[in-house]
């Protein structure tokens, strides 16, 4: 027995917070599709009820086996718009409906897959998808939606960003929580395990197991160790550590595959934080020498820890995908609100690290009088950072009714509490409501 | 099946006793055992070997909860792969 490893291990999981955050398994429901709406839901409801019978009962017995905690239990389908489109309805509130209850019965913490892909325009079902989402997003508790509005190879959809931008002040007005669950993508990816973002791409298998590491914790106790060391030392530390995270999401993605009879897609190499103290990707950052998030300095050191964690992942799983890199929510990350509350974090550095880190503007509140088209230029800023830098960039932004810059807003469990932040006063409305397509950049020409 | 059994808490009198006393009577093998005093708390890792078509898990776990409550100590029980997983390719 090598007992310090055991120590070790064991210290990571009681006093480090460390976690497999989500065991998601992606279901196609192309062969659901049906022009008559409620012969397809009830083959959805079918299909996802069969694949995930097990999936709550199987997690719950790795985590008691292996004494290593899996946050979320979690299904992923194929973009909604895709499978609807064949059917006549005006909207599509009875698909969300028939995800809902199949998600309740099995007892799952969400269900993700109500998304469009319009990149480049709409097809037959995408608009009525979108227009449906305030409703979905007030009406349904665990379904989670996305809208993937631009990309490299295909440039960004400035009509989509607009909608969007409407889309997401409508669903405020009705809740301040239907935000929570809605992502606005730049390159989505098709097997990201992580919510709300997460759908099941049409390139995927059948179904499939994908695994969502965290571990925030355990890699700031583990630069504790090396106060004063050089930027080389911080990245050879970050990566071991890394390495030791993911081979944790790598054994429980294949004993759950196993159990589960269904093929083991990716691991997630993400740092994933909570609000709880200690588990926190902006106290990394501070670790690493700032006095507060937010300061000159930041995107570097998230830079460094966003490269080093891929690094240090990448060879300690077979398979790597879905988001892989630091999440850097404010409402979720107890360090966050504190760089916020501080003063020294503001959307506008918060957008300057969403170049180097793993997606977007992420769980931001924002004032509830906050004009759609500023909503949407923030979208369209984002969407221009990951086309350009060929990465994913999401926009997850909370327009708060009734509440201006500096009063907080609480959404309880792991999405924590946010101060409201402020914007840019100036308008953006006319560039918005030009429409378009922003052409896709020269260096995605690769063929 | 392998397991790895932990034993962390304020050294007191028949903790050892307690819990090779209650493994025994599950018939749960130790196979291997390491105990040290840290800053004054006892730590004990234990190999055991259960027998898989006689042992429920979640059962097990939660018995060793109540064993540690009443020797006031903290008992957890894992599969032996985790800790290989973590540390070798």
């Amino acid at each position: 027995m090598e007992t310090e490893k055991i120590k070790e291990t064991i210290h990571m999981i009681s006093d480090e917070n460390l976690d497999v955050r989500t065991i998601t398994m992606g279901i196609s429901l192309l062969d659901c599709i049906d022009s008559d709406s409620d012969v397809a839901c009830k083959r959805i409801y079918e299909k996802i009820t069969t694949k995930a019978k097990h999936l709550v009962e199987v997690g719950h017995q790795i985590e008691i086996e292996y004494g290593i905690p899996i946050i979320n239990k979690r299904i992923s389908v194929t973009p909604i718009s895709i499978i609807a489109a064949a059917s006549n309805d005006k909207d599509y509130f009875k698909y969300a409906q028939t995800l809902d209850k199949a998600a309740k019965v099995l007892g799952v913490n969400f269900i993700g897959g109500f998304s469009a892909l319009v990149q480049k325009g709409y097809q037959t079902g995408d608009l009525k998808l979108i227009r449906s989402l305030p409703q979905v997003l007030a009406e349904t508790e665990l379904v989670c939606a996305s809208v993937n509005v631009g990309s490299t190879r295909s440039g960004i959809n400035m009509d989509a960003v607009a909608e969007m931008g409407k889309i997401i002040k409508q669903a405020s007005e009705r809740s301040f929580m239907s935000n929570t669950k809605l992502v606005v993508f730049c390159n989505a990816v098709e097997d990201n395990p992580f919510m709300a973002g997460a759908f099941h791409g049409v390139g995927e298998r059948d179904t499939v197991i994908n695994v969502g590491v965290s571990g925030p914790g355990v890699v700031k106790h583990a630069l504790e160790k090396v106060k004063g060391s050089s930027m080389d030392v911080v990245a050879e530390t970050i990566k071991q550590t890394a390495f030791k995270v993911t081979r944790m999401g790598q054994l429980v993605g294949t004993i759950a595959s196993e159990r589960l009879g269904v093929p083991f897609g990716i691991v997630d190499l993400s740092l994933a934080p909570t609000p709880a103290v200690g588990d926190s990707v902006a106290q990394i950052l501070e670790e690493i020498g700032l006095e507060k998030v937010g300061t000159h300095g930041t995107t570097a050191a998230l830079a460094l820890l966003n490269d080093a964690v891929k690094k240090g992942g990448i060879m300690a799983c077979s398979h790597v995908g879905g988001l892989s890199g630091a999440f850097i929510p404010v409402s979720e990350d107890a360090g966050m609100i504190d760089g916020v509350n501080s003063g020294s974090l503001n959307i506008e550095k918060l957008e300057a690290m969403t170049a180097v880190c793993s997606v977007g503007l992420d769980m931001i509140a924002i004032p509830g009088k906050t004009p759609a088209e500023t909503i949407s230029a923030m979208i369209a800023d984002e969407a221009a950072i990951g086309m350009i830098n060929n990465k994913t960039t999401a926009v997850r932004v909370l327009p708060i009714q009734g509440k201006d810059v500096g009063e907080t807003v609480e959404f309880g469990g792991l999405l924590g509490y946010a101060p409201v932040m402020a914007v840019n006063n100036a308008s953006s409305a006319a560039m918005i409501h030009r429409g378009g397509l922003i052409p896709a950049p020269i260096h995605s020409f690769k063929n | 099946m392998k397991a790895i059994l932990t034993t962390i808490g304020k050294d007191q009198v028949g903790i050892i006793a307690g819990v090779s006393h209650f493994l025994a009577e599950k018939e749960i093998n130790i196979s291997d055992v390491s105990q040290t005093i840290m800053n004054g708390y006892f730590t004990m890792m234990m190999m055991v070997e259960i027998q898989n078509e006689k042992t429920d898990f979640a059962v097990l776990s939660q018995q060793l909860d109540e064993l540690g409550k009443q020797l006031g100590v903290e008992i957890k029980v894992r599969r032996e792969e985790i800790y290989d997983a973590m540390h070798q390719l």
